[in-house]
C-alpha cells in the first residue's frame, strides 16, 4: 500500500521545492502543507518535529527534518 | 579517471561545468545539492540581464543551463582530496578520480558562538530568513547582522513580523546604502548598532535574546533570532593540501590555479574578496578553461 506522505512547506523555501521534485520524481503522491498560510499546520508540523525548520516530511509518522535525501530513500524504500 | 572533477554546483561549479561541457571535457560534478546558497537569497539585482529575480528562479535557470548538457552528477559529501596516481582522488561515500579538480563548495553561515544558539537551533534559531522566515508572521523575531544578508533578511522580515530587532555589534550598518535605505523605510524596524548578542534564551523555543550595548545590557522578546554574520568557506577537503589565506579560504591566483599543479577553484571558497554570484559564475568558467588549457598543455 502506499505510504501517506505529508510535506510541510513554506513557498519560499528552496528545500521545499527540492524535496517536493524529489518525491514527484520516485513518483510519490503527497500532500502539502504551507504552513506560512496555515497557523494550525505550523502547530502540527511544530509539534510532530519539535522545531520549526521546513520542510518537515511525515512519512506514515517517521518524520524527517531537511530536505535529506537518504532519509526519504530509506523511509519510502525507494 | 575523469579528466575533471568538478566538486559543489552554485553557480561557479554549475558554470565550470557548462563551460567543461562545452570543450566536451569527460567530466564529473560531485555535489551536495545544486543551487547552492544562490537559492537562498530572495532577491537578485545585480546579475547582468536579469533587473530583478529570485534567488530560487535564477538556481533553477543555472539548473536547466546545465541540463541542456549530458552532465555525470554525483550526489555526494566530499570530505577529502588527495593525491593519486596521475591526479586526485576526491573522497565522498566513494572515491572519484580526476586528472584536474575543481574546488567550488563555496560557503556555510557563520556561527555566533555564543550559549542558546545551537540549543535552539530551528527552535527559533535560523540561517536561512529566505526559508523560515514565514513562519514567525505577527512574531517580533532579531537579525543578528548588519551587512547585506542581514538586510535582506530583515527586509523580508519586515513584511511579515510585528517587530524586527536588526544587530549590528559595529557601529554601522555594513550592507549597500539602497538597502539600508528601504530598512530605514521600513517603519517597524529597531536599528540597533554597537549591539553584541551575549546569549540566545527560552525554553522549548527562543523567547528572546540578551544584549550589551554601551555599558549595559539588555533582554529584547523575540520568538526569532534570524543569524548572518557572514561565511565560513568550505575548504576542509583540501586543508593541508593547497594553501589556504587566513580566513581558511583557498588561495588562487587570476587564472583561479591553487597551490597545488591540477587542483582549480573558484567562488565563494576562494580567496578572492567579492562574494558575489556573478563573480562566483565568471570564477566558474576561468576555473574550467584553465582546467582546460592545463590538461591539453601539461603546463602549470
Amino acid at each position: 500500500m502506499a505510504k501517506s506522505v505529508i510535506v510541510y512547506t513554506t513557498p519560499t523555501c528552496p528545500y521545499c521545492t527540492m524535496a517536493k521534485a524529489f518525491l514527484k520524481e520516485h513518483g510519490v503522491p503527497f500532500v502539502e502543507k504551507n504552513v506560512a498560510a496555515d497557523r494550525r499546520a505550523a502547530e502540527e508540523m511544530i509539534e510532530k518535529s519539535g522545531q520549526m525548520g521546513v520542510p518537515v516530511i511525515d512519512v506514515d509518522g517517521e518524520i524527517i527534518v531537511g530536505f535529506d535525501r537518504e532519509g526519504l530513500k530509506r523511509a519510502l524504500k525507494l | 579517471m575523469h579528466e575533471l572533477v568538478v566538486v559543489g554546483a552554485g553557480p561557479a561549479g554549475i558554470t565550470a561545468s557548462i563551460y567543461a561541457a562545452r570543450k566536451r571535457m569527460e567530466f564529473l560534478v560531485v555535489t551536495r545539492d545544486i543551487g547552492g546558497r544562490t537559492m537562498l537569497s530572495s532577491g537578485i539585482e545585480n546579475y547582468t540581464g536579469y533587473q530583478y529575480i529570485s534567488g530560487a528562479e535564477l538556481a533553477k535557470k543555472f539548473e536547466e543551463h546545465m541540463k541542456e548538457f549530458d552532465i555525470q552528477v554525483k550526489f555526494d559529501e566530499v570530505r577529502e582530496v588527495v593525491p593519486s596516481e596521475g591526479g586526485f582522488r576526491v573522497i565522498g561515500s566513494e572515491g572519484y578520480l580526476g586528472k584536474t579538480v575543481i574546488i567550488a563548495t563555496g560557503a556555510r553561515p557563520r556561527m555566533l558562538n555564543i550559549p542558546g544558539e545551537r540549543e535552539f537551533l530551528n527552535r527559533g534559531v535560523t540561517y536561512c530568513a529566505t526559508c523560515d522566515a514565514p513562519l514567525f508572521s505577527g512574531r517580533d523575531v532579531a537579525v543578528i547582522g548588519g551587512g547585506n544578508s542581514g538586510l535582506d533578511a530583515t527586509l523580508q522580515l519586515t513584511r511579515i513580523a510585528n517587530r524586527v530587532y536588526l544587530i549590528e555589534r559595529g557601529n554601522r550598518l555594513m550592507g549597500d546604502e539602497s538597502m539600508v535605505e528601504k530598512v530605514r523605510d521600513s517603519g517597524n524596524v529597531r536599528i540597533m548598532t554597537g549591539t553584541e548578542v551575549l546569549e540566545i534564551m527560552g525554553n522549548r523555543f527562543v523567547s528572546g535574546i540578551r544584549v550589551r550595548r554601551g555599558g549595559s545590557t539588555e533582554t529584547l522578546e523575540a520568538q526569532g533570532v534570524f543569524i548572518e554574520i557572514g561565511y565560513v568557506p568550505n575548504s576542509e577537503m583540501v586543508r593541508g593540501l593547497v594553501r589556504l589565506n587566513e580566513l581558511g579560504e583557498i588561495v588562487v591566483d587570476q587564472r583561479c590555479r591553487t597551490s597545488v599543479g591540477g587542483i582549480f577553484a573558484a567562488g565563494d571558497v576562494t580567496s578572492v574578496p567579492q562574494k558575489q554570484i556573478i563573480v562566483a559564475a565568471g570564477e566558474g568558467a576561468k576555473a574550467a578553461l584553465g582546467a582546460y588549457e592545463y590538461l591539453q598543455t601539461g603546463k602549470w
